[in-house]
């Protein structure tokens, strides 16, 4: 489970997150939505460690991860990010991408390493493009490339940052795709998204997003068919 | 050594083991200047901006001092304070350091193009700062940077002439050496040059085909 409670998170002045309370149970798909800049990006990067906080307390499964004590690069192991730009290591070829990780971090050999990431490109269904180079992919192959990187490590919970925002329209479809197939697998994810229609379809519930804060959350059905204040359904309306 | 008389056979192998110490100064002193520039551009890139600000204004000097200046001044401290280190030493090292003080700006700017996304991702994965340092920003860092490194190493090679100022007998005091006796100053330039020229060709074609291999990646 990760717990979010009263996350405060700052930038200099710029007041991000302002007191954040969010609980996540394992197995659950939970989508945030909201305007750019209401802070819903910034909160998934603290809850892997990558971002700091000035306030409060985000534990996984009991870890505290701000605790000065906490390895974060153990805890990592158990939370994938996949990022908006897909962020491929462009020296390595797709195979040596996503057996990285595993091989450096877990010390897998890399035979194991490579079974491993055989079958998580086949998942993606990149088992065709295991020699070639990232360059050679196109956006929506790459992104693929990215959740295979992350799933590799087996982690307990996926984050995606607003995956499919700097995607061309028509490769849109593979990437969301591959995460409906990973929430039907039962992967508990937290999805950062604009791609409305595809938060409404998987999503357990739906956060709503505002100047820091959740202004509103609860299930799709709710959200997106009777939001219960009047600013989630102005968001809704102008997208 | 007797003067007058035509350039021969001993002249030219006189100038090959110019050439040789020329090579000598020139590997010892980009593996100097490269190991110290790898050091100190990491410094640059990641340290706290008053460290990577003093460490530039020192190399700052290095890199605006004349070398033929920076070779005098060494050879001299190197009496002065009784170190006496040979001059092959010394030329190596005031070399290398001339070097570092442009390699260090070279690997800066190779790891400032190492996108912070990328960094990032390699750390969401769990990799430590020193494994996300060698599997990812320094590989992608070297491929960027690798033919201002090359420029560099060419460069050093032709910066060797100038130790000769300090005594050692180098490719381009060789040359002069067998002028005085041969009196023929535009063929053995011409031979000299050419030299220089066989010594730094492979390593620009070195070059051209690692940039040619990676570029298909």
């Amino acid at each position: 489970m990760i717990a979010i409670e009263n996350v405060h998170k700052q930038f200099g002045t710029l007041h991000v997150l302002k007191g954040v309370d969010l609980s996540v149970q394992k197995g659950e798909v939970l989508s945030m939505i909201g305007g750019s800049g209401s802070g819903k990006s910034t909160m998934l990067m603290c809850i892997n460690g990558l971002e700091g906080i000035q306030q409060g307390r985000i534990t996984v499964d009991g870890v505290e991860v701000h605790a000065k004590a906490t390895d974060l690069n153990k805890l990592r192991r158990r939370i994938g990010i996949v990022f908006q730009q897909w962020n491929a290591f462009p020296h390595l070829t797709v195979l040596e991408n996503v057996t990285l990780a595993p091989r450096k971090v877990l010390g897998k050999s890399r035979e194991e390493a490579e079974a491993i990431a055989i079958e998580q490109l086949s998942h993606v269904g990149l088992k065709e493009k295991l020699a070639v180079f990232p360059s050679r992919l196109s956006g929506g192959q790459q992104q693929r490339m990215a959740i295979a990187r992350a799933l590799a490590m087996s982690p307990d919970y996926m984050l995606f940052d607003e995956v499919t925002s700097a995607l061309d329209p028509q490769l849109v479809g593979e990437v969301l795709d591959t995460m409906r197939m990973l929430s039907k697998e039962g992967m508990t994810m937290i999805v950062v998204t604009h791609e409305m229609r595809f938060a409404r379809e998987v999503s357990d519930r739906v956060a709503f997003f505002r100047e820091g804060r959740i202004h509103e959350i609860g299930s799709p059905e709710q959200i997106f068919e009777n939001p219960q204040k009047p600013e989630t359904a102005a968001f809704l309306k102008s997208i | 050594m007797y003067f007058g008389g035509s350039f021969s056979w001993g002249d030219f192998l006189f100038l090959l083991s110019g050439a040789v110490t020329t090579l000598s100064i020139t590997l010892v002193a980009v593996i100097i200047g490269t190991v110290l520039g790898v050091l100190f551009g990491l410094i640059r890139a990641g340290a706290p901006w008053w460290i990577g600000n003093t460490l530039g204004a020192v190399l700052d000097v290095f890199r605006s001092v004349p070398l033929l200046i920076q070779l005098v001044l060494f050879n001299s401290f190197n009496s002065m304070l009784k170190l006496n280190w040979p001059t092959f030493t010394v030329g190596c090292i005031c070399l290398g350091i001339y070097a570092s003080a442009f390699c260090t700006e070279i690997v800066r700017s190779g790891v400032g193009a190492v996108p912070q996304t990328t960094r990032r991702a390699a750390r969401s994965l769990g990799l430590t700062w020193r494994q996300e340092l060698t599997s990812i920003t320094l590989p992608i860092a070297t491929r960027i940077v690798f033919p201002s490194w090359i420029g560099l190493t060419l460069g050093v090679m032709k910066d060797t002439a100038l130790v000769l100022w300090i005594g050692i007998v180098e490719l381009l005091r060789s040359s002069q050496i067998v002028t005085s006796r041969v009196q023929e100053p535009l063929l053995i330039l011409g031979i000299t040059g050419l030299i220089y020229f066989v010594m730094s060709f492979p390593i620009a074609r070195l070059g051209n085909q690692l940039e040619k291999k990676w570029g298909t990646q």
